[in-house]
């Protein structure tokens, strides 16, 4: 499994790419039969970004790799983390309270901002692992209950610490010390705005996504697990235990996602905080095979249709969300591509099988038809 | 074949990742493309400078009939007295703010020389996007805060505590049981203004009036704004709690409210447009009045002081004296008390009244 099969890896990159076409083939149909400008629409989109628009490429990506990261976790082990996005919410309001205080200094604030922000993600999805150990309780159930809980759980806090501005009408959490604040990373030259500087804990967290499922015992566990329980049972593995680990682990990192915003932009937790990004999480991380390099393709590849998006209402004068229609089919015709590109290989490895059996077999007859 | 569990959550994660995608694009409304476009110029009135007209509506749009279809009644005149080019564009719920932002920086980009945020979520884009691009206009509508200040943007506010304390009067002049109603979208300081206003003008209106209040949501949900059946609940409740006229400022939930008067065969006032005009034709009837807030005159004025070459710049408050806000009179339903509120209306603009914001 582990030797790299030239077949496979064609077939692997074949399936993203059928699903593009699909794409852009069914979202061109739409524009026609709704009347909408297709080369207007496609110019826009796939025009070469400006420098500006290459750093928000690179920043919503960030952002955004998190989030699939987090998903995958609970992939490889089987399990359905829908509820990364009330984690990410409820994580990013407890760091932005925290850091907020400015109870430490400058880079020491940040760090440990990291950890309260991944503590209060973990303990969120803990709920959902909790109810599926002991109560049976599916995870897919628990945690969509539970974005919607933290929906209001997160309303009622932040409007009990809220500051408020003369005048202003947004509300947020105390904006975090300038001493904690990351300026962000100079990366495109002719660029006015910065790369986040956490876009490094994006890396790290790749990293250690790859080394920990691919290198750890850990990690093999948890892959054994969520190919067959029966097995790793029998192989000795704690089933439960690894369940609450891998649910709380993916809460952790989804504790993150919104850790490059704070910090590097919004600087506070409040009404204009990005939403939906757990949700955009597990489509880039289907589309991504659940592979820290292929996530980050995806994650790419996400981020730069929403922010060539941005143009689409001026430039071509067709609402954003045509971006939404483009990415849906995406997805579906990336799981219709896998599917059918799974069964071409299950297929072929099965001729080739059945291929070396006759030529091996040739004088002995089939062992099984045998008795009258 | 049994099938292999993964393959199963992998189809169903597909099938969540995509519904969430499609609601997303249901939620929001159409930015309606027809005219997206401004005129070409054939009506250039002015001799002034010629203006490229880049404008942001808050969530709904152009299509919302109330708040932001009023900015674009002001552009629209802008359009055919100015010969002012426009683009348009439209918030999405949830976005980032670098989105927001990006949305303001590309009419720039795209030749704008005024540029308009319509609402108070475009405050912290303003305030960024103006101080990167010192040579063009920037307007915001209903914020006045740091977040928007700079030295290009005007901030147009509205002194809808004035209004809301003329149709307070008149709910208490039209009250039989002494009892009146407030519907408020968001509890947000702008909305908690208007209330203000109304509860001074009811106690104007008759001595002891009781005003019951009622929100629909609190921030950061601003849900409230848009949830016609929250409204009507809202209502219903103010309604059998004894009053007997409602105010509502509350946008798009404000629909349920008048469907809730219709019922309990109360009266309600509408808010921002002259709602006896907008709102659906079966309720016009039981609308008493409407506090109306006039964003169109404050955009058009933003604008014809830009074709003239003299930008508006800081707070501009637009109140009764400066026609920014006022009282309808669609239906006549308000005819009988007419005279009392224009005293009311002169006192203010006297300043011998002066109306509480909180």
């Amino acid at each position: 499994m582990n030797r790299i099969n030239p077949r496979k890896a064609l077939l692997g990159i074949a399936a993203p790419v059928l699903a593009l076409l699909v794409a852009f083939l069914i979202t061109s149909l739409l524009l026609v039969l709704f009347g909408d400008p297709v080369g207007e629409v496609w110019k826009t989109i796939l025009s070469w970004p400006r420098p500006r628009q290459l750093v928000q490429i690179i920043n919503e990506a960030t952002v955004l790799y998190l989030s699939a990261i987090a998903v995958a976790v609970g992939f490889r082990m089987n399990i359905f983390n829908i509820g990364v996005d009330g984690q990410y919410r409820v994580a990013a309001f407890a760091g932005a309270l925290f850091a907020g205080q400015a109870w430490f200094p400058g880079p020491l604030n940040v760090l440990l901002t990291l950890i309260v922000a991944m503590a209060a993600g973990g303990f969120w999805a803990w709920i959902a692992a909790y109810l599926k150990v002991k109560r049976g309780v599916s995870e897919v159930i628990s945690t969509i209950m539970l974005n919607a809980i933290a929906t209001g759980v997160v309303q009622w806090l932040l409007l009990k610490v809220a500051v408020k501005q003369p005048g202003s009408n947004t509300i947020s959490t105390e904006p975090i010390p300038e001493s904690s604040q990351l300026e962000g990373l100079a990366l495109i030259p002719g660029a006015t705005n910065k790369v986040y500087t956490l876009i490094v804990l994006a890396v790290a967290v790749g990293f250690a996504y790859w080394f920990v499922l691919g290198k750890t015992r850990f990690g093999f566990d948890l892959r054994a697990t969520g190919q067959s329980e029966s097995a790793a049972v029998a192989s000795g593995v704690k089933v439960p235990r690894m369940v609450v680990t891998t649910i709380v682990a993916s809460g952790a990192l989804a504790g993150l996602i919104g850790m490059p915003l704070l910090f590097g932009q919004d600087h506070s937790y409040g009404t204009t905080f990005q939403a939906g990004l757990g949700f955009a999480g597990i489509g880039i991380a289907l589309l991504g095979r659940n592979h820290p390099i292929g996530i980050g393709l995806a994650a790419l590849l996400w981020a730069f249709l929403n922010i060539q998006s941005n143009a689409l209402q001026i430039q071509a004068g067709v609402a954003t969300e045509v971006v939404n229609i483009i990415q849906g089919t995406i997805i579906f015709a990336v799981v219709v591509a896998y599917e059918l590109i799974r069964r071409a290989d299950v297929r072929l490895e099965q001729q080739r099988v059945a291929r070396e059996l006759a030529n091996a077999g040739q004088g002995t007859p089939a062992q099984e038809g045998a008795p009258a | 074949m049994k099938e292999h569990p993964l393959r199963h959550a992998t189809k169903l994660a597909a099938v969540i990742a995509t519904a969430a995608l499609g609601l997303s694009a249901c939620g929001s409304s159409d930015p309606d493309p027809g005219t997206t476009t401004g005129s070409t110029g054939t009506n250039t009135a002015a001799a002034g400078e010629k203006l490229v007209v880049g404008i942001a509506y808050g969530v709904g749009g152009r299509g919302d009939q109330s708040f932001n279809a009023s900015a674009a009644v002001g552009l629209d005149k802008a359009k055919a007295e100015l010969g002012a080019e426009f683009k348009e564009a439209t918030q999405v719920n949830g976005e980032a703010q670098s989105a927001t932002e990006e949305r303001l920086q590309q009419f720039v980009d795209a030749g704008a020389t005024h540029v308009i945020g319509v609402g108070f979520a475009y405050a912290k884009a303003i305030g960024k996007v103006a101080k990167d691009n010192p040579d063009v206009a920037f307007a915001i509508v209903d914020d006045a805060s740091p977040d928007s200040t700079a030295p290009n943007v005007a901030n147009l506010v509205f002194a809808e505590e004035q209004g809301s304390f003329l149709v307070g009067a008149a709910a208490a002049l039209k009250s039989k049981t002494n009892t009146v109603g407030f519907v408020g979208g968001v509890g947000v300081d702008l909305i908690k203004k208007f209330e203000a206003g109304y509860k001074a003008g009811a106690e104007a209106g008759k001595a002891g009036t009781v005003v019951k209040s009622q929100y629909l949501s609190q921030p950061p949900d601003f849900s409230g704004f848009n949830d016609p059946a929250k409204g009507k609940t809202a209502a219903e409740g103010l309604f059998q709690g004894g009053a007997d006229v409602v105010y509502h400022a509350a946008g798009g939930s404000g629909s349920g409210v008048f469907t809730a008067a219709k019922a309990a065969n109360g009266l309600a006032i509408g808010v921002d447009s002259d709602q006896a005009l907008t709102a659906a034709p079966d309720v016009r009837d039981i609308i008493l009045t409407s506090m109306v807030k006039k964003v169109d005159v404050a955009v058009f004025d933003f604008l014809k002081n830009g074709s003239e070459g003299t930008d508006l710049t800081g707070v501009k408050t637009y109140d009764l004296k400066a026609g920014g806000v006022d009282y309808a009179t669609t239906g006549g339903n308000v005819d009988d008390i007419k005279a009392k509120l224009d005293e009311l209306k002169a006192q203010i603009v006297a300043g011998t009244i002066t109306v509480p914001t909180k």
